[in-house]
């Protein structure tokens, strides 16, 4: 009568359990097409050779006689002589265009547009412009923040070209782009996306569910009757394992056709980490649903623990532009070392003796987070 | 098999309440309960909203535990005890939710397996409560009145020597509602379980139990078998009478009254408890005649429990 086990109640738990999960229409979207779809647009969008266009500001000093061709501005005559003048209504500045020709980069094109400088400041503001290029008795002048990265490139560029040197052809054939596999966006993004995902299946399936549950008399009824409480959150714990083992395989195959993603390290530790982080998760799921029974607070519980990791975590963007101070704290958060885990493996070709330790502390977070949960969880 | 010099003489008690108390923050819920149900016995607990019946039942359930007091099933109590204890037990909380995307076999099948029940109890169940065409419907898909059957199915799955029911009623049409109670009456006269049932409806009380516990307040106000409530003044019927619109109790002697009047809170009605009808309605007609006091509605009819309950708190039980 007290088997440490019985199988039939477990089967009957993780078959209810997965038939609620597979019977929600929005799980097939959120948890499968959605991760895709958002691969697929990042994916795209940072990884395309890029044509830019770019806006500039131009003040010459004598604005008012623009048609004539002054000889003593250099600006002007590099405008006049270099550029194309865009057409143009009267009455309207004049525009000129130009355009870098890069065949490993990407063309760069410069639209200089005739301001004063009000409306140069005006669109500054308005981030259509980074730079706005005057010109004094003295030379031309360029202005542009310098903590804008923007801004800065623009002046490399520009100066390059107005100062008259011919850029020296030779440059170009220097540049060798990285677009081998493992250093593109796409490269960074999909691992980190899949710890992602592991930790808002856990986050959203096993916390909300278990809330819900509460909230709706369930969970007090099922305690009512013999079942054993142990099999009730192995068994959700499991099928959202299941469940997210399943969207993290879909997403990789699609990442592996669409961009040609390989993982570069070894796949056994890659499965190790990917159940290290399911643990964690899980873990730190039952523990925010250990009280509350109602959903509104369990929203806020979720956002709280999942908000600050989606935001720190580097999992759109490197962590590594936050202060320095920071970086040792975010490094320490359980989806940042998931995700710099997975990346460790598919990028650079990791294996156990790189993921141990992350595995490791993964799987204590998990089961410490776990056992807390459960010496103060309320069943009732 | 069994003796029945034993039976008689020692009536064994399954589930034994002693003198609990249950408070949540300021409200005293249940304030020294005593009670005693016998095994085959039909005890409703019968009261207002509010009035503890849930807190006590839970309490009953090992869903809550008492403040102070003891509650003893089958001569054990909860602590050590659960696992036991849950398996004689079956029960329907006031408002459970299922799982929303099983179906009703499904959900079904799985609290038979927290039992360790196999799949033909289940179709049994499924029959027993009649939802054999909607056996493959989704919970969530469920009228009212299935889903309270569902509930009652789920209670009766692990034929429950002790069956706890939370209002199984409430929110049902008549129709709906006598076929719970005849779900109850087979029980009854198939098996030795012990019900204990909540209610707001009197007739439910009345016509499907042999027991009755009146609660208000958390306390227990009267208790016994429906004779034994109804018959205690001896006075088991009453005249019920609404004053006329113009008239009310401040404008009335009523020391002269030759009954004593039991009057609702707005002074406009009341009812006076029989002895004997034929000689009694001549005499209070004729006190009315007697004092000009006008009627709007009269009647005379057999005392009810929800009459017992306006007499001993002044409010009626629903309604
Ligand atoms: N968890 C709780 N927290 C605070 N107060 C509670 C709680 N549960 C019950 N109460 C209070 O205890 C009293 C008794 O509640 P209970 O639910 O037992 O009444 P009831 O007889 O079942 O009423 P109803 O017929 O409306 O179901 C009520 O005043 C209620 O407000
Ligand atoms: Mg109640």
């Amino acid at each position: 009568m007290d088997k440490i086990i019985k199988y039939d109640q477990l089967l009957q738990l993780l078959s209810a359990h997965a038939k609620e999960l597979l019977r929600e229409p929005g799980v097939l979207f959120w948890g499968i097409l959605f991760p895709i779809l958002m691969s697929l647009g990042l994916g795209l969008a940072f990884t395309r050779k890029q044509d830019v266009i770019r806006d500039v500001a131009v003040i010459t000093q004598h604005q008012k006689s623009i048609s004539e061709a002054d000889s003593s501005s250099p600006l002007q005559t590099f405008l006049d002589t270099r550029t194309e003048r865009l057409p143009f209504q009267s009455g309207e500045p004049a525009q000129y265009k130009l355009v870098i020709p890069n065949d490993k980069l990407g063309n760069t094109t410069f639209v200089f547009k005739q301001a004063t400088w009000d409306n140069a400041i005006v669109m500054l503001k308005r981030g259509s412009i980074s730079i706005i290029i005057t010109e004094t008795g003295d030379g031309i002048h360029y202005h542009f923040d310098p903590r804008n990265p923007e801004g800065q490139l623009n002046y490399l560029k520009l100066t390059a070209v107005i100062s008259g040197e011919p850029r020296p052809q030779t440059s170009d054939s220097n540049i060798e782009p990285l677009t081998v596999t493992g250093t593109r966006y796409i490269d960074f993004f999909v691992p980190g996306l899949i710890a992602m995902g592991i930790m808002m299946s856990c986050m959203w399936g096993i916390s909300y569910g278990i809330i819900e549950k509460r909230s709706q008399k369930l969970l007090r009824r099922m305690v009512a009757t013999p079942m054993k409480k142990s099999h009730f959150l192995i068994s959700l714990i499991t099928v959202r394992l299941c469940m997210s083992f399943v969207e993290s395989s879909l997403l990789f195959l699609f990442a592996w056709l669409a961009f040609g993603i390989t993982i570069q390290g070894n796949v056994f530790a890659l499965l190790t980490l990917f159940l290290a982080g399911n643990i964690a998760f899980a873990g730190i799921a039952i523990f925010t649903s250990y009280h509350t029974a109602r959903t509104e607070i369990g929203n806020g519980l979720i956002n709280v623990v999942v908000m600050p990791m989606m935001v720190l975590s580097g999992i759109f963007f490197s962590y590594h532009n936050f202060p320095d101070w920071a970086i040792p704290v975010i490094q320490k958060f359980p989806l940042t070392m998931l995700a710099d885990g997975m990346r460790s493996i598919f990028i650079e070709g990791a294996g156990f003796t790189e993921t141990i330790f992350p595995i490791a502390i993964l799987s204590i977070i998990g089961v410490v987070f776990f056992s807390a949960g459960l010496k103060v969880f309320k069943w009732h | 098999m069994n003796n029945h010099s034993t039976q008689t003489v020692t009536r064994e008690a399954v589930v034994e309440v002693r003198n609990v108390y249950k408070s949540f923050k300021t409200v005293k819920a249940v304030q020294g309960v005593n009670l005693l149900i016998y095994s085959g016995q039909f005890l409703a607990l019968l009261g207002p909203n509010g009035a503890g019946k849930t807190t006590l039942v839970e309490m009953i359930e090992g869903i809550q535990t008492p403040d102070s007091g003891d509650i003893v099933i089958m001569g054990k109590h909860w602590k050590g005890h659960a696992d036991e204890l849950h398996r004689l037990i079956g029960l329907s909380l006031q408002e459970t939710r299922f799982i929303d995307k099983l179906n009703v076999r499904e959900t079904l099948k799985l609290f038979a397996s927290f039992y360790d029940l196999n799949h033909q109890r289940v179709e049994e169940i499924i029959d027993m409560v009649g939802l054999k065409d909607k056996c493959t419907a989704y919970v969530v898909n469920l009228s009212g009145g299935q889903r309270q059957r569902l509930a009652l199915g789920i209670a009766l799955l692990n034929n429950p020597k002790i069956l706890l029911l939370d209002e199984p009623t409430t929110g049902l049409d008549p129709n709906a509602r006598r076929e719970v109670w005849s779900i109850l009456f087979k029980l009854k006269e198939q098996s030795e379980t012990s019900l204990i049932l909540t209610t707001h409806y009197m007739e439910e009380a009345e016509q499907l139990c042999d027991y009755i516990v009146i609660i208000d307040n958390g306390q227990i106000l009267k208790e016994g078998t429906l004779d034994q409530l109804l018959n205690e003044d001896r006075a088991e019927k009453l005249i019920a009478f609404t004053l006329e619109d113009d008239q009310h109790i401040s404008n009335l002697d009523y020391s002269e009254m030759p009954f004593p009047v039991q009057w609702d809170t707005f002074g406009k009605s009341g009812s006076v408890a029989l002895n004997q009808i034929e000689a009694d309605i001549p005499t209070f007609l004729s006190f009315l005649k007697q004092h000009n006091i006008g009627l709007k509605n009269f009647e005379c009819r057999r005392k009810t429990l929800d009459d017992l309950f306006v007499s001993m708190t002044g409010r009626r039980l629903n309604g």
